[in-house]
């Protein structure tokens, strides 16, 4: 099986400083990956640059497209790129406000994904804007509202169902439950882990939440100071820590 | 003679802003930026037009100005006696007369003629920067096509007014590639940007000259269920009795009544002459 994601040997520098070095892997169809670490061990720095937000200075992404098959999308043209990113990728902000317009409708915040790709019949727009608020738990007497109206958590699942709503098949998300209490951080994760199975998605999710990727990553990867210092199947990586900075992470959760 | 270089702007000024005007004809609806300077005028009255009328006159032109269609409006005015007193200039009202027309916010009823000029006057060029206020950013957008958030705007008109509510300074597609703000005109006038005229946008505070060539295809944005429709008031003129013209509505007492008039002059002028009466016709020429 082709891999949807290769990384290979990517480097950021900020100056002297590193940004992330050295970071390679794979990532298969509806495999879900998650980067843990703690603040300023660059796994946003990481996510930015396999998203195409910031351009390594070193190093491959070879995502699998679906008419040439895999390329290089650090070296593909920025029109390729931005194509990309609003059909086959899916990139979900921290801060909802990052990713939504929040001067327009949540009817026109889904919409907005169609209409960028060509769509242009209102009312299939809609109709589209309304299923995915359904599937997001969203009532759909909300469509015309605009997200300045909603909760945290909506505005989380508002922002979920904009990104989705082309069928991506790789979604990026960084933080997705941070911000948010923890019974709505359970039903979003829960929604997460619903979508990303019926849908077969594949993920790469940064957090520090590690409760987060114990729920929803297959695999998972340590980060300290830029590098990768552990990865492993999500379950062995925190029952069986092998690095020391891993063992102190698993070892600093509270237990309740 | 008087102490003005013609048409105000000195030659290199001029040449500067014609390079402009040429590189917007090159690429049709492209924002072409410009050094706009100072004009003897404050920002937002015709700043941009003025210099693109001064860089295109020569001695033999007759000029005309109308802001929202009329000839004798303030701002109508005071720039055609600026380019009469510094250009020396013929200037008229009539639209068939004009060789080079500059306007606020409406294209005269009459069909303009290819060897005629119309000079709009643009407050705010870039369609996009009410969705996105980046210039960076929307240089971007319009480089690379991407303007799925001009529909955004026009799904939000649908989805809280229940139809496509802009109704003036309506986005166009020019040429099938950059999307245009064809200046505040009504979007009734829409229909009459494929002209045979040229078509020439100045805005001069933004420092940006666009352009259209004659005969080039004009597409207003919509949806396929919910199509571009140029709409006016449902009434005549009550002066001419016009049905097809743009007109206005004027409060005429306290007690509420009101009367529509054409908002061009020149066209209801002339078709007053020719003899057609509107309801008020009569009255208001006794």
């Amino acid at each position: 099986m082709t891999p949807l994601l290769q990384v290979e040997g990517i480097e950021k520098r900020y100056g002297a400083r590193i940004g992330c070095a050295a970071v390679s892997f794979d990532l298969y169809p509806g495999e879900v990956m998650g980067i843990v670490g703690e603040s300023g061990s660059g796994k946003s720095t990481l996510l930015n640059c396999l998203a195409g937000h910031l351009a390594p200075d070193a190093g491959k992404v070879v995502f699998d497209t679906r008419a040439e098959g895999p390329v290089d999308t650090v070296t593909m043209s920025e029109p390729e790129r931005r194509m990309l990113s609003r059909t086959d990728w899916a990139f979900v902000h921290q801060h909802a406000r990052d990713g939504l317009r929040m001067s327009v409708s949540a009817g026109a915040n889904i919409g907005e994904r169609l209409m960028a790709v060509g769509d242009r019949h209102y009312g299939s727009i809609r109709s589209r804007a309304i299923d995915w608020l359904d599937r997001v738990e969203i009532d759909e007497s909300r469509v015309d509202d605009r997200p300045t109206s909603f909760s945290g958590g909506m505005q989380q699942r508002l922002q979920i169902a904009r990104n989705l709503v082309t069928g991506p098949r790789l979604v990026f998300m960084d933080e997705p439950t941070g911000g948010l209490d923890v019974s709505v951080q359970a039903r979003l994760l829960d929604l997460l882990r619903g979508l990303v199975r019926e849908m077969g998605l594949s993920a790469i999710i940064v957090t520090h939440d590690l409760a987060v990727v114990r729920l929803l990553a297959d695999r998972l990867m340590v980060m300290k100071d830029g590098r990768v210092v552990e990865a492993g199947l999500t379950d062995q990586v925190l029952d069986d820590p092998q690095h020391a900075y891993t063992q102190l992470l698993v070892s600093s959760v509270l237990q309740v | 003679m008087n102490e003005y270089n013609f048409a105000y702007l000195d030659e290199q000024t001029k040449r500067m802003i014609r390079r402009a005007i040429l590189k917007g004809l090159a690429v049709p609806g492209y924002q072409v930026p410009f050094a706009s300077r100072e004009m003897p005028m404050p920002y937002g009255w015709g700043t941009g037009g003025v210099q693109v009328s001064a860089a295109i006159l020569t001695p033999e032109d007759r000029f005309k100005v109308i802001d929202q269609g009329a000839d004798d409006t303030t701002n109508a005015v005071s720039i055609r006696k600026f380019f009469e007193k510094t250009a020396g200039i013929a200037t008229t009202e009539k639209t068939a007369r004009a060789s080079v027309i500059q306007t606020r916010h409406r294209i005269p009823e009459a069909r303009l003629r290819e060897d005629q000029i119309i000079v709009y006057q643009v407050p705010i060029p870039e369609p996009l920067r009410f969705l996105e206020p980046r210039e960076t950013e929307t240089r971007k957008m319009h480089s690379l096509e991407e303007y799925g958030m001009m529909h955004v705007k026009l799904y939000e008109d649908i989805s809280q007014h229940g139809a496509i509510s802009t109704a003036y300074a309506y986005p166009v597609k020019v040429s099938g590639r950059y999307v245009m703000d064809p200046s505040p005109i009504p979007k009734f006038d829409n229909p009459k940007l494929e002209m045979d005229a040229i078509q020439l946008f100045g805005a001069g505070r933004e420092q940006r000259i666009y352009a259209v060539p004659p005969h080039t295809r004009i597409v207003s944005l919509d949806f396929e269920d919910y199509t571009f429709e140029a709409t006016k008031a449902e009434h005549s003129c009550d002066l001419c009795g016009a049905g097809d013209s743009y007109l206005d509505e004027v409060i005429m007492d306290d007690a509420g009544n009101r009367m529509f008039v054409c908002s061009d002059t020149d066209y209801c002028r002339s078709r007053r002459s020719a003899g057609h009466v509107g309801r008020l016709g009569e009255e208001s020429a006794a």
